[in-house]
């Protein structure tokens, strides 16, 4: 299967007073179309930076980012961006928030086409009644749920997810799980997952990548050969246990609290 | 629409009682209308000389409004350069605040020298200057302390600086604008009235006020400081409403 997105030998490090910051050392990631990567690592290892280098944002120092093919040079329609922090804009409606990306995207689209089309996804995260409510108005999980719709709208071929269940409750955060898992279902698309719950990781991906601390280099990739949608209780199975164990573990070596096997 | 009755009666309500004590404690106090004039002295003040109160009232109006519309013009383009660009607001931000901490009454004979007879300029000149240092400065920090994934959102699609400008942080500013505009509505107040009540041009409301300080007609005083303080009351809702209109959005609905 061909690689949608492909990190290859990146390197980056931010200017500071006190001299250049390396945040990626030699970091290399393939996700193939269709399939959904989560990055997990300790926290400031240069994960958002990762993001940031994937939509075009920022540009790596040495390696190279490849999307559909193509070493990425500046931000792309192609692609979609959820945060931690929903983001809405205020002073729009639920609906009209969903349709922000159509306007800069396909700015001649008709009204009605972009709105039908943001409905469709507003129906398919359960927010439908909800459209012309102002974000203020909804909670947490509703909010963030319109944030996925937004970054779905114009139909991107790579999604990317900055932490965006971090704020949520446990149970709101397992509701908006199976919703990633629905929208899969439905709207094909390639997923880079930032996250810091190894739970969400096992749940949501077909591959995690734990990332090693500052500077942040490819420690170790995990498969997870499981159909998608899931039932949420394969996190309870005996498999999954084991992969979180090692997953847990890998943080470990990666926060630098136990040595990595065969090392001193 | 329905009208909420209450909302209107209630500030007006307050205002008759606050009348009623203040006409109280002068009776109360005996005091001569020199020390202290009381509402039954100013409403026949205000009658006497009528025509000039709606005549210098709208000089004085004018020109508060067209130095407001100056200050938001220049503020607004000021705290977008401060706001979007690092350097030019370190190299501004000294020159702002050393610029407003002048007292403009000592700026009023300057400004009177420097364009002599110029009165009606010289009025929304100081009434520009007064005003546009709270737009200029929450303009700024709007637009600086815009969190970067709201930029993000729309510039990982390619869209340029202006669209970024244009649908987030512009829109996204407007609540610290509005904030702004209602200082800024009484500041244009005092500096008009500073010019008219300094040099004598004999046009406005302050030159009223300064005739009957010359004829020691007391209660003509009090009068013209009453007229003032409706004229700003006036102009203060004028932007509550314009608030609503243009950023009723960040008003949370009581729950």
């Amino acid at each position: 299967m061909e690689n949608l997105i492909e990190i290859k030998g990146v390197t980056h490090a931010y200017k500071t007073k006190a001299g250049p910051l390396p945040v990626l050392d030699d970091l290399n990631i393939a996700i193939p179309e269709g399939k959904f990567c989560a990055v997990v690592g300790p926290s400031g290892c240069g994960k958002s930076t990762l993001t940031r280098l994937i939509a075009g944002l920022m540009f790596p120092d040495t390696g190279e980012v490849w999307l559909h093919g193509q070493i990425v040079k500046s931000p792309r329609k192609t692609v979609g961006m959820a945060f931690q922090n929903p983001v809405l804009l205020e002073w729009r409606t639920i609906l009209q928030n969903v349709v922000l990306p159509l306007e800069i995207v396909a700015p001649g689209m008709p009204k009605r086409q972009k709105e039908a089309r943001a409905m469709e996804l507003l129906a398919l995260v359960g927010l439908e009644g909800f459209e012309h409510k102002r974000p203020s108005e909804l909670s947490g999980g509703m909010r963030q749920r319109a944030s996925l719709c937004r970054s779905l709208v114009h139909k991107p071929e790579v999604l990317i997810l900055d932490e965006p269940f971090g704020a949520l409750d446990a149970f709101t955060r397992e509701d908006l799980w199976q919703t990633m898992h629905e929208l899969r279902a439905e709207e094909p698309f390639t997923g880079l997952l930032i996250t810091h719950d190894l739970r969400e990781s096992v749940y949501l991906a077909d591959q995690v990548v734990v990332l090693s601390g500052r500077p942040a280099t490819t420690q170790y990739v995990m498969d997870i050969p499981m159909p998608s949608p899931r039932p949420i209780n394969m996190l309870y199975e005996p498999d999954a246990v084991e992969k979180l164990a090692r997953l847990r573990r890998e943080i470990e070596i990666a926060q630098g609290r136990v040595p990595a096997e065969g090392g001193a | 629409m329905s009208i909420n009755w209450q909302k209107i009666l209630t500030p007006i309500l307050g205002l008759a009682v606050f009348a009623i004590l203040w006409e109280a404690l002068v009776w109360y106090m005996g005091w001569p209308t020199f020390k202290m004039a009381a509402p039954s002295d100013i409403w026949p003040a205000f009658l006497r000389f009528q025509p000039l109160f709606y005549e210098y009232g709208w000089q004085t109006l004018w020109r508060t409004v067209v130095g407001l519309g100056l200050a938001v013009v220049v503020g607004t383009l000021l705290g977008m350069i401060m706001g979007l660009s690092r350097v030019m607001n370190d190299a501004l931000y000294p020159l702002l605040v050393g610029f407003n901490a002048i007292p403009k009454a000592t700026v009023v004979p300057v400004v009177a020298l420097m364009f002599v007879g110029q009165h009606d300029f010289n009025t929304i000149l100081v009434a520009f200057m007064i005003s546009f240092f709270p737009i200029a400065v929450s303009v700024a920090i709007g637009l600086s302390t815009l969190e970067p994934e709201y930029r993000d959102i729309l510039r990982s699609l390619g869209a340029s600086r202006f669209t970024v400008f244009w649908k987030i942080a512009l829109p996204k500013t407007l609540p610290e604008f509005f904030g702004a505009l209602k200082v800024a509505v009484t500041l244009a107040f005092i500096g008009t009235n500073l010019v008219e009540i300094i040099t004598p041009h004999g046009r406005g409301l302050g030159h009223l006020f300064q005739s009957a300080q010359i004829n020691s007609d007391f209660p003509l005083m009090f009068a013209v400081l009453i007229a003032l303080a409706i004229l700003g009351i006036v102009l203060y809702y004028v932007v509550v409403a314009l608030e609503r209109i243009f950023a009723g959005w960040a008003e949370r609905s009581p729950t």
